[in-house]
């Protein structure tokens, strides 16, 4: 569950081997957890976004980001407070479900603003893309069900247009 | 033209101008051994691979240049992690090629692969790993430029057998573009102003002076600030040399083996000018008791040191080099605006603290047993090493009480001429790193310091330096136990000596010396201490070692227990002047 320590990184990294394990190994070294990562490549196939979710006082988390910034694969990171930031994240569950219990779950997702992905004789399959919040939300809802399996992916985040002036420039980078 | 790949790495090696490198080959590493029979650079074969590292960085150290090793794979490339280390702790540059199996066999357990990229990944700035002959200009000439730009460092090339084999059209490196690499060199004007005001209002200013100094070779600029401002100054264990100690305004080395005054300077100073130095453990002993009534400006390129241990009030990120000079123009600029009748600002007016250091050194100066005439003390075979020595003579330390008392007693005027293991604390740093510097000032005398313990680990490579001809120098202060350990156990468990004691006579030093082909001397009295020294100092063309048998019951002094306040220091029993035994 999203906690009030959590705080999320957000590097543009060079699309090079390797380079995911830099990032981890020095959260690891300093024996941080990471809560949970994201990584994929941007519109520029040079270059990869990571969000990092990390569960840390800010004082060592600024250290960190000090730290990270001089791997030399990473091009630019920042810290983005929550208020200053659009986060979403996916979740994917499958839920056991008899006849009865079938209806219940459907609504529930439904009811979060999620969909049914796939329907078994005796499972359900149900996406929800939201804030972290709504997922939390909804898992905990699905642990009165029987959860066969639960997957998120990790939150992605950028900044919010007026945490940055709305100046292009400043949202280009980071 | 066509090279191979070896070829290119060793035409790479010279276009960066390296002139000198410390290796030992075997498989995956051979076919670069090969074009380096035809090649301008020196290659210097060790006796292990730990010794080329050290030697690499002793190099580096005295030299200002990047400091070379070649080794081969698996074992080859773990044997020059603890030197990979102590580089990264004490940011010595340094580029390390490791020779790697064949790209085809990476990840298959093949004979001597090794996942040395991924084990250096913590103790390097970074790591290569070639998977493309085409790229080795670029990656070579990126590896000098990381390893010495911003805050210098070691970085590693890992070059695997088929790439060595491969063929490609030499070509010239391009420009470097590392977008995730831009070092700030320039301090920011307004932290210049902010840091002058806080200068001109201290009362009890201290420059605490560190190794990032001679990094950016600012010792000139560092003595210029000191002569305007009238502000004392204390040099780290990484910074001896880079203050003249016979200045009057030096106070020597502050920490946990630092001398009375320049650690109580430290706590009862209202500003501290941290100048590339770190808040290291063994320098503020317990954080929250360091200097509790100073204001701190701390300068230092890499921007993940400001407020790691201390928040500064005022921060200057970039080359020591430019901040110190940026704080002297500002000050003198300042001073220049002064009204007519007003008390100069320059040299600032610190009388009555510069009064109460002088009472601390008379009251406290460092001190032993100097009329011992039974035993020969250590701290007197410093003494008289430094003061046989000519000026500018290299001191190369390894780790322990020896390391300590050769930091205390010797007198440092120039920087550039003490190396040793800061940051990593590596015993066997001595004998090849002297070596190395020896190579990187051939000009100079070299005097390594060593424990019978340190020797141990690394004696070997004395015969790299008498096959080389490399003349060091070598006084191993015998007092037959890991001392330091032995220390510790005696002050802080009860005196329950556990796995310290070595023996004075087993290895016979002076039999092992001669076995390797250097001079051996032994002193057993205070007597023989000088003029054994003499008869070393003559020797110029091969290594001597001298094994001096000094006090067991030796103790370094003053001392700050670890993780106590620097408040609590003790200076021992001859630490009062005039206080006998
Ligand atoms: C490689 C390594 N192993 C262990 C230590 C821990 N250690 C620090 S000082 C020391 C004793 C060194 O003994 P010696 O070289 O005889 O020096 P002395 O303290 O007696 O002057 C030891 C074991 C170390 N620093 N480095
Ligand atoms: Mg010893």
């Amino acid at each position: 569950m999203t906690s009030a320590k959590h705080h999320i990184v957000t590097a543009l990294v060079e699309n090079k081997a390797g380079v995911l394990a830099r990032v981890a190994g020095l959260f690891a070294r300093r024996g941080y957890n990471i809560f949970s990562l994201a990584v994929a490549p941007t519109h520029d196939p040079k270059l990869s976004r990571i969000t990092i979710v990390v569960d840390v006082d800010s004082a060592p988390l600024d250290q960190i980001v000090h730290q990270l910034d001089k791997l030399i694969n990473v091009v630019e990171i920042r810290e983005l407070g929550p208020s200053d930031s659009l986060e979403r994240e996916l979740l994917l569950a499958t839920i056991a479900v008899d006849s009865q219990v079938r209806s219940e779950v459907i609504q529930i997702v439904a009811a979060l603003g999620g969909a049914v992905l796939d329907v078994g004789v005796q499972c359900l399959t149900v996406e929800l893309a939201g804030t972290p919040e709504s997922l939390d939300t909804l898992e905990e809802l699905l642990r009165s069900y029987e959860i066969v399996a639960i997957q998120r992916t990790g939150r992605v985040a950028l900044p919010k247009l007026r945490s940055t002036g709305s100046q292009i420039d400043n949202l280009r980078i980071a | 033209m066509k090279l191979t790949g070896a070829q290119a790495l060793i035409k790479s090696l010279e276009t960066q101008g390296v002139e000198v490198m410390f290796g030992l080959p075997g498989g995956a590493i051979l076919p670069v051994y090969d074009p380096l029979l035809d090649s301008s650079i020196r290659h210097i074969l060790v006796r292990h691979e730990q010794g080329a590292g050290h030697m690499a960085e002793g190099y580096a150290q005295v030299s200002g240049k990047p400091g070379v090793a070649m080794v081969t794979s698996g074992p080859g490339a773990t044997n020059i992690v603890t030197p990979l280390a102590n580089a990264y702790m004490d940011s010595t540059p340094l580029v390390v090629i490791s020779g790697q199996v064949a790209s085809t066999s990476i990840g298959t357990d093949a004979f001597q692969e090794c996942d040395i990229t991924g084990i250096t990944m913590g103790i390097t700035k970074h790591n290569w790993l070639i998977t493309d002959v085409n790229d080795i200009p670029q990656v070579i000439a990126e590896a000098f430029h990381v390893a010495t730009s911003g805050r210098p460092g070691p970085v590693l090339v890992d070059f695997p057998k088929d790439i060595a084999n491969a063929l490609m059209e030499w070509h010239e490196p391009g420009e470097i573009i590392l977008p995730g690499f831009n070092p700030i060199t320039e301090p920011n004007p307004e932290s210049i102003r902010q840091a002058t005001e806080l200068i001109l209002s201290s009362k009890r200013p201290v420059l605490y002076v560190g190794g990032g100094v001679l990094k950016s070779r600012a010792s000139e600029a560092l003595s210029i600030l000191v002569e305007q401002s009238g502000i004392p100054v204390v040099t780290t264990l990484m910074a001896r040399g880079a203050f003249p100690d016979s200045h009057p305004l030096a106070l020597g080395m502050p920490g946990m083996h630092g001398n009375y005054t320049a650690v109580t300077a430290l706590q009862k100073a209202d500003l501290l000018i941290s100048l590339g130095a770190r808040f290291d453990d063994r320098v503020t002993g317990k954080v929250s008791a360091f200097a509790p009534n100073a204001k701190v400006i701390h300068a230092d390129i890499d921007p993940a040191e400001i407020g790691k241990v201390r928040t500064p009030d005022v921060s200057l990120i970039g080359e020591c080099r430019r901040s110190i000079e940026e704080l002297t123009r500002s000050l003198t600029e300042r001073a220049a605006t002064k009204a007519p009748g007003e008390t100069p600002l320059l040299p600032l007016q610190i009388s009555d603290w510069i009064k109460e250091i002088r009472a601390w050194q008379d009251e406290f100066p460092l001190n032993y047993d100097k009329e011992a005439t039974d035993t020969v003390k250590p701290q007197f075979v410093i003494e008289s090493l430094s003061k046989a020595a000519d000026d500018g003579t290299i001191l190369v330390a390894g780790v322990g009480q020896h390391q300590m008392w050769a930091s205390q007693y010797w007198k440092f005027d120039h920087p550039y001429t003490w190396v040793n293991s800061g940051g990593l604390g590596t015993m066997g740093f001595a004998v090849p790193a002297a070596i190395g510097a020896k190579v990187g000032r051939p000009d100079k005398t070299v005097w390594a310091v060593d424990g019978d313990g340190c020797f141990q680990m690394t004696a070997q490579e004395i015969v790299t330096a008498t096959a080389e001809r490399i003349p060091v120098k070598i006084a191993i202060l015998n007092n037959a136990y890991l001392g330091m350990v032995r220390q510790w156990q005696h002050m802080f468990y009860d005196e329950r000596y556990s796995e310290v004691y070595l023996s004075p006579d087993l290895p016979n030093y002076v039999g092992w010396a001669e076995a390797m082909g250097a001079v051996g001397f032994r002193v057993d009295t205070p007597e023989d201490v000088g003029p054994t020294i003499d008869k070393a100092n003559e020797i110029d063309d091969r290594p001597v070692v001298i094994d001096f048998r000094t006090d067991v019951t030796e103790k370094v002094f003053p001392m700050v227990a670890a993780g106590a306040s620097n408040d609590d220091i003790m200076v021992g029993p001859f630490g009062r002047k005039g206080e006998s035994k």
